[in-house]
């Protein structure tokens, strides 16, 4: 048999059949239409996560503090230490040379008032040099001085969505006094947006200085992050040891397992959050996965009815002088052409499932190559997979038996 | 369409063995529940012989149960005998595989069933085409011969694109003897082939066999018709798996001569 007429015996059998054909070819169009949406929402969040990381600032080092250690045998939460000090930061800033800039912060929620409106937000008490640190650029006004921080000024910047939240959109809320936790602050400056929604997105916060969230808003001394520029991106790692050695040193802690804080660079960030979202995307993959499965199955089960309802047929065509690989042929090339019908119209309405997500939700989708090459060889996968067992019985029947099928 | 093989044998002056079966039986086995030592074994065939030489037109005649239709698949090579040897053109087939068998049927054997069995929902072209699928042959040429075919079976060109459920009982069967035509097959093998026809497009059809075997082709009808049978030139008549009688036919069923 040569190729095109088996294409064209095919073509023919499927059209034989609109109806069922269309309903198999459904399965395998939700199957991998499924998996090509779901891998695009897993990858366009990663590459959302990633690029938001990447938005805070390069060649950034991060330092936490560890858990408090208590004499008890209960341990508090990772980060809820007090043992960050703005003497630490000044130590930091003075004593490491591959270090550029520090900015350490303290940050808590506070509601926030302004008039009748009132809002609730993370309150970034920093110094001057938070913006370099962190890339942030100032739209109206200006940030946070060293005076400011001097002499504990009531002063405070807002994030573009904190405006738009208090004072409504495109107003220019400089000259206006708000309310942090009860005390007035003046607005000095207004950020410039930099993207994101959501869960730490530097649009959403209020800055004031840290000697005024100190003393005013948390009523104690320490800090509960300090955001480290190095000089360049080859001396990260130089910088992680030498602020590692420092603050043990500061903090009288002989051995590194014991610290009680922890030096995060951008790039370790950056590892987690990725494979986070990559678990994500396999999770979601995983589940469209089934209902590729089920239509593969839908695909079996067609094709069994299929060689039962044509036994006469079959049994005609032997008879005629079809080998046992004619026939087989013939139905694995029916089965591969329903997925593969399947898989190209499933990969457009993945394409299109993907695109009014991001359109309708702002949630960032993806679509790789490699989830479509991935599509289309689960599919002809399955194809081959679920139509070899009816091929293989079609070809086995014997031509008198088949004839004599009622 | 004319015969190659009838010219080659005209130069010999001898007609060429085509079929010959030494002592052929067929047991089937039943297993009872599965239990292949409680299997019974019934007796198709009982040791058959006798051979057909070219261009003949034999009828195998006998009350159902007298194996005529099992004999009809051994020889049509559709299935092996359990013992015995047969012989086609020449070439002992008892013993090939499965895809052996189906190299000689698409070559050598052309069949027309009773019940027809054209691929419904397809065109009658395309149905008389399908052997030559079957044997490689590219598609312009297979339209030509498919033709060709049709109208030596007595099928009128404007039903060449109805599709084969639009047409009538003998219509259907004249594109199952086109079908079978279409490979230039040695041989004929038509399973009661006017059994699901009215008398008179039995007639028609049965004229077409006698055409076809006056243009030199081999024929063997199955019936279980004595009426039937006595179109052919000779008849042999089979009953419980036995040959009981082997005879020439007068052809007192010339339709040809009738007519005239």
């Amino acid at each position: 048999m040569l190729i095109a007429d088996l294409f064209e015996e095919t073509y023919f059998a499927i059209r034989a059949n609109k109806f069922r054909s269309g309903l198999t070819i459904l399965g395998i169009v939700i199957g991998i239409g499924s998996v090509i949406a779901m891998i695009a929402i897993g990858q366009g969040s990663t590459s959302s996560i990633e690029a938001r990381i990447q938005s805070m600032g390069s060649n950034l080092l991060t330092i936490s503090p560890g858990i408090q250690k208590s004499f008890s045998q209960v341990q508090s939460q990772r980060g809820s230490a007090q043992t960050l000090t703005l003497e630490d930061a000044d130590a930091i800033a003075n004593e490491i040379s591959s270090v550029q800039a520090v900015a350490p912060e303290l940050s808590q929620r506070y509601q926030i008032v302004y008039k009748g409106t009132n809002t609730n937000t993370q309150v970034v008490g920093t110094t001057a040099s938070y913006p370099g640190v962190k890339s942030i650029e100032i739209d109206e006004g200006s940030f946070v001085s060293e005076q400011n921080v001097n002499s504990l000024s009531k002063v405070a910047v807002l994030g573009p969505t904190v405006r738009d939240d208090l004072f409504g959109e495109n107003a220019n809320p400089v000259g206006q006094t708000i309310k942090i936790n009860g005390i007035s602050f003046k607005v000095i400056g207004l950020t410039k947006s930099k993207g994101g929604t959501g869960f730490g997105s530097q649009d959403n916060m209020v800055f004031i200085p840290i000697s005024t969230a100190q003393k005013f808003l948390a009523g104690a001394e320490y800090v509960s992050t300090i955001n480290v520029q190095a000089e360049n991106s080859k001396v990260m790692e130089q910088a992680k040891t030498e602020i590692t050695n420092l603050l043990l040193q500061r903090h009288n802690i002989t051995t590194a397992e014991a610290a009680d804080f922890s030096v995060l660079s951008q790039e370790d960030m950056l590892e987690s959050a990725s494979s986070i979202a990559d678990t994500m995307t396999i999770l979601l993959a995983s589940i469209a996965g089934i209902s590729l499965v089920v239509g593969g199955i839908g695909i079996m089960n067609m094709m069994m009815t299929t060689v039962t309802e044509r036994t006469r047929e079959i049994g005609l065509r032997k008879a005629i002088g079809a080998k046992r690989l004619d026939i087989s042929l013939q139905f694995l090339a029916e089965a591969v052409m329903l997925t593969f019908v399947g898989g190209v119209i499933g990969t457009l309405l993945g394409i299109g499932v993907a695109w009014g997500i991001t359109f309708f939700s702002d949630t960032d989708t993806k679509i790789s190559l490699f989830s479509i090459i991935l599509a289309f060889s689960v599919s002809a996968g399955i194809g081959i997979g679920f139509g070899w067992w009816p091929a293989q019985k079609a070809a086995k029947l014997n031509p008198i038996e088949a004839l004599r099928y009622e | 369409m004319e015969r190659r093989r009838v010219a080659k044998c005209k130069c010999f002056f001898v007609k060429a063995m085509m079929i010959e079966v030494r002592n052929i039986t067929k047991v089937y086995r039943t297993s009872l529940l599965g239990d292949s030592a409680q299997a019974i074994e019934t007796k198709v065939l009982k040791g058959v012989s006798f051979s057909i030489k070219e261009g003949e037109f034999v009828a195998i005649i006998g009350p159902s149960g007298s194996g005529k239709s099992t004999l009809m698949h051994i020889l049509g090579c559709l299935d092996a005998p359990t013992t015995g040897q047969y012989f086609f053109e020449g070439k002992d087939v008892s013993k090939l595989s499965d895809d052996e068998l189906a190299d000689i049927r698409k070559n050598e054997i052309g069949f027309v069933f009773q019940a027809f069995n054209l691929l419904s929902r397809t065109t009658v072209l395309r149905n008389v085409e399908l052997p030559l699928i079957y044997a490689n042959t590219l598609k312009d040429k297979r339209e030509e011969i498919a033709k060709k075919a049709l109208l030596s079976a007595g099928l009128e060109e404007k039903r060449f694109y109805h599709l084969s459920n639009q047409l009538s009982g003998g219509e259907m069967q004249r594109v199952a003897v086109a079908r079978a035509l279409v490979n230039d097959p040695a041989i004929i093998f038509a399973d009661e082939p006017t059994g699901n026809l009215d008398s008179k497009t039995g007639e028609l059809v049965l004229e077409t066999f006698q055409n076809l075997n006056k243009q030199g082709r081999t024929i063997i009808l199955i019936t279980h018709e004595k009426y039937i049978a006595e179109h052919a030139k000779r008849i042999i008549s089979l009953k419980d798996g036995e040959i009981i009688e082997d005879v020439a036919s007068h052809q007192t069923k010339i339709i040809g001569q009738i007519r005239e």
